[in-house]
């Protein structure tokens, strides 16, 4: 990268990138402190995240105008570490989460996200808005009439508001909204102070208080790998994402090793594992940044945001954290997927429902991805595995010629050697494997033993049409052109 | 006397009659040339990168979803080029009108009810708002 191009993706668009920070950081606190929450951390941890993530990523991404902070996906995998071992476990957890994306980014592995389906990703927000909204049940457990009303408030003022001015982001006009009637009627409805420490102060360079040894490791390393598979693939969906709105490219494996940087500062600082996300981006462009001034401006003015109303971020209520992240999860769930699940393949609408049922079962979104891909791959193969063989007599019945369409493989050649009649009585066979790809050895076996069958029974058999790619393999394995072929060899 | 057409299209029936009266506009000039404009915001290229693989398959649903309309113009034998931008449609379809002096902008009309108009807000009423050139709001 020159100059130029730098110079263009910092100073390019100082002023929208300026002011869409600043809508950017307002809308992030609530965020970054309800996942907190949902982590079942202090709300520092989420804020010093945000804060960290969003600063260097703003220098080491690969997407520009994309906005990485903590985020539910995340926050939702931590919540058995952080019971189960504590914070510190978190802390060491993130570091080698961080060191997991940067050799993942090394190794270019963000090409393999195309071998995730569409009908996984659409899966995984929806099971991710779920249990976002899930997870904000249990703040209405044993609630007065007060806190209701303030979450349906909150949830008005948050939809109803945009129609008047866009000029401040709804939700933080609900949060000080209901902040100040909750203060001033003095209703006593649990606040962000109850649920943890808010300090006052910047967030300093630690390491993690954990032994180090094979036992730690063990513990963290499959959230960490989790955590590391979650954040790249919706840090990778959000770049896509910022790109189709930008009009623009990125550099997808920088992006997966500036995650990676991100997380690794952000463990050391007190600050939990992040990722990008999609909502704060589409605020972001919407509101005019697309450069990587806007990323930074929104990390910095968060951080001064902290520091200078830390008296009044512990005041504001559950209740409005909780519109919020209801908000949060409506605008997640991609509700274009309900309307047209009728639509959809059948194999890509069982792949989808499947990947949410997952997710909202095991309460794990990485094991969701798993279980969608492996299911999306058997569906494959077996669609694949549709082999049409087509036979014809010729030459007065003499003759017959067998046609074969298709892939060839382990899964297809069962069906493939049925199609045959080896019984016949002709002179001679021709397969003619044009229009067939051989993949593997089950397929040169598969041909021996039909040729072998046929060769037995005294018939003359010829192979005709393979391409290169099959004759190789062909070349290598199979032993029916070979003299004195049995097909016992396979 | 009207030479650039600006054709505001989603592809759906409001926008397909549209396009008849742009044709209209057309008719019998031949240096009429119209842009069909299609406005993609935030929410539509999260949904569509979401339900596509790749951006050829994005560009290709979104060219997809304007098929019949720009099959109509073609077969009027008038000049034309399709146009996606990003952004919110009312103030993208300004802009793009604006600094391409355009003579029209013709645009349909959703035909929402008053309630309806005050919670989404019409695409249309703020273009004939805003746009320097005389704007055509089909019903």
């Amino acid at each position: 990268m020159n100059l130029s191009t730098i110079k263009q993706s910092w100073f390019g668009n100082v002023r929208g990138d300026i002011l869409a920070g600043l809508v950017v950081a307002l809308a992030l606190i609530p965020e970054a402190i309800a996942f907190s929450i949902i982590a079942g951390v202090d709300p520092m941890v989420g804020l010093y995240a945000s804060f960290c993530i969003a600063v260097v990523i703003a220098f080491v991404g690969g997407r520009p105008g994309m906005i990485s902070a903590a985020t539910g996906a995340m926050a939702l995998l931590m919540v058995t570490l952080v019971a189960d071992h504590g914070l510190q476990y978190l802390l060491a957890a993130t570091i080698l989460t961080g060191i997991i994306q940067i050799v993942m980014g090394v190794f270019k592995l963000a090409r393999f996200m195309k071998f995730v389906p569409r009908s996984v990703m659409i899966g995984f927000v929806n099971a991710l808005a779920i249990l976002i909204f899930t997870s904000q049940l249990q703040h209405f457990a044993n609630e007065t009439w007060q806190m209701y009303a303030m979450v349906a408030g909150a949830l008005a003022i948050i939809y109803i508001l945009p129609r008047f001015t866009k000029v401040v982001p709804a939700p933080l006009v609900a949060i000080v909204v209901i902040s100040l009637i909750a203060v001033y009627t003095g209703s006593g409805v649990r606040t962000v102070g109850d649920m943890g420490e808010l300090t006052q102060a910047l967030p300093v360079f630690l390491l993690p208080e954990i032994p180090l040894n094979m036992e730690t490791l063990m513990i963290i390393l499959p959230y960490s790998l989790a955590l590391a598979v979650v954040g790249l693939l919706e840090s990778l969906l959000t770049a896509q994402i910022v790109d189709d709105m930008t009009d623009t490219d990125s550099d997808k494996n920088k992006e997966t090793r500036g995650q990676g940087i991100a997380n690794i500062v952000s463990g050391f600082f007190g600050g939990m594992a992040g990722c990008a996300m999609i909502g704060q981006s589409v605020i972001n462009v919407k509101s005019g940044g697309n450069g990587r001034l806007s990323t930074l401006t929104a990390g910095v003015f968060l951080m001064v945001l902290i520091l200078v109303f830390n008296d009044l971020l512990v005041q504001i209520p559950m209740a409005a954290l909780v519109g919020v992240m209801i908000m949060v999860s409506i605008g997640t769930f991609d509700w274009s997927s309900l309307k047209t699940l009728h639509l959809m393949p059948k194999t890509d609408a069982i792949v989808m429902v499947t990947t949410v049922a997952t997710v909202v079962f095991t309460h794990n979104l990485s094991i969701g991805v798993l279980v969608g891909v492996v299911l999306s791959a058997i569906f494959f193969a077996a669609k694949i595995s549709k082999v049409h063989v087509h036979s014809l007599m010729v030459e007065e019945g003499r003759k017959k010629i067998y046609v074969v369409t298709g892939q060839l493989f382990f899964a297809s050649v069962t069906e493939f050697i049925s199609e045959f009649d080896f019984k016949e009585d002709v002179d001679e066979v021709d397969i003619d494997l044009k229009a067939a790809h051989l993949w593997d050895d089950s397929a040169v076996g598969a041909i021996d033993k039909i040729v072998l069958k046929y060769k037995d029974n005294g018939t003359a058999v010829k192979v005709i049409g393979l391409n290169d790619e099959s004759s190789k393999l062909v070349e290598k394995r199979a032993v029916y052109d070979k003299s004195n072929a049995k097909a016992a060899n396979h | 006397m009207f030479n650039k057409i600006l054709l505001a299209s989603d592809g759906s029936e409001h926008a397909i009659r549209a396009a008849e009266k742009a044709l209209l506009l057309a008719g019998n000039n031949p240096n009429a040339s119209i842009d069909i404009v299609y406005v993609v915001d935030g929410d539509k290229s999260k949904a569509d990168v979401l339900h596509n693989w790749n951006s050829i398959d994005i560009d290709q649903k979104r060219k997809e979803k304007l098929t019949f309309t720009e099959q109509k113009v073609k077969r009027a034998g008038v000049d034309y080029q399709i146009k996606v931008i990003h952004g919110e449609p009312g103030p993208s379809i300004v802009k793009y009108a604006n600094q391409n002096d355009f003579d029209v902008c013709v645009i349909g009309s959703r035909g929402l009810n008053s309630l309806q108009e005050m919670v989404l807000g019409s695409v249309s009423h703020k273009v004939a708002k805003r746009a320097n050139c005389p704007v055509l709001i089909v019903k």
